[in-house]
């Protein structure tokens, strides 16, 4: 950890934990093997969505976690996202529910 | 130490009086974190709720319609996924500008910020390409739900990168002027917000239209 200089800013790189391009290299391969997953493997449908959800999933979490520094930040930013989230993901399996569900 | 990196990395400088003559004033919030970036947060918050609309309405529309095409069949994936490319790319630039700042390196600010500018004109350029060549093809918003539900979807992010790039061309212009210095850069961190988060709604988007 850097030498905190009062008034001065840490550097957004100087924090613990992988660097920018590190990331980077993470979410290129990351893409590129979801392409090939649902292109090339073409794994039955319910393996491919799922598959290709969590592939995202971790791909998100990566952008949030390190370039948009929601790792380093306080939690209050974190709390307030993360019930976005949720609020979200309420919703779409709402919508789902009417589908998957038997009617009455 | 951690504590005083994240109390920072939130308040950041506070409110400086007077760019550049290195008299920095800090900024106190009942939160703790900079105004700005409160407002850039809750904003973004507001964004992810309305994408989770467009994309619960795609997901709900796609398991409820019997023929819906295999998208593979019309989009071009591999074009996408340069595109995909190019958006991290300029994700990380971006990232790379303001750590470049926050170091007292003008220099490379500059240079990752322009870089940044033209990676998001490149991205709208490879997507007005795709628009096009789906139009020449016959693939519009009236020729079926899956039609209608892929120009709405990634036409609103389009114009989220539209807007994202007018702002960073306005942030980079003054990045060039020598506006912003260690001290004062609040400007470039809620920009790269706003950058990052369009980044990420592109990475989910990309997986639910093009690769399901």
């Amino acid at each position: 950890m850097h030498e905190q200089i009062e008034g001065q800013p840490v550097p957004a790189d100087a924090h613990k934990g992988p660097g920018y391009m590190t990331i980077f290299w993470w979410l290129a391969g990351f893409t590129v093997f979801e392409v090939a997953y649902s292109t090339i493997l073409t794994p039955p449908k319910a393996l491919l969505i799922s598959g290709l959800v969590i592939l995202a999933g971790i791909k998100a979490v990566l952008v949030a976690l390190y370039f948009m520094h929601l790792r380093f930040e306080r939690k209050t930013l974190g709390i307030i996202f993360a019930s976005t989230l949720i609020l979200g993901a309420i919703l779409v399996s709402v919508g789902m529910a009417e589908h998957f569900l038997p009617r009455p | 130490m951690q504590h005083a990196a994240a109390l920072t990395a939130s308040v950041g400088p506070g409110h400086v009086s007077g760019h550049g003559t290195g008299h920095v004033e800090e900024e106190y919030t009942t939160t703790g974190i900079r105004h700005d970036k409160m407002g850039m947060w809750i904003f973004l918050c507001s964004e992810v709720m309305f994408f989770t609309g467009l994309i619960g309405a795609y997901i709900v529309l796609r398991f409820a319609t019997p023929l819906w095409p295999v998208p593979g069949t019309v989009l071009n994936i591999p074009l996408t996924a340069f595109n995909t490319f190019v958006l991290i790319c300029s994700s990380v630039t971006m990232v790379q500008a303001l750590a470049a700042v926050q170091r007292a390196d003008y220099r490379k600010m500059k240079l990752f910020l322009c870089l940044t500018v033209l990676f998001g004109a490149f991205f709208l350029c490879i997507q007005a390409i795709e628009y096009w060549k789906l139009l020449h093809e016959g693939f519009n918003p009236h020729v079926s739900l899956f039609g209608s539900i892929f120009f709405t979807t990634t036409g609103f992010h389009g114009f989220h990168v539209l807007c994202g790039v007018i702002c960073m061309a306005f942030v980079t212009g003054k990045a060039l002027l020598g506006k912003y210095t260690q001290a004062y850069h609040q400007g470039i961190e809620t920009v790269g917000l706003y950058w990052h988060f369009v980044d990420l709604v592109w990475i989910v988007l990309f997986t639910i239209i093009y690769l399901f």
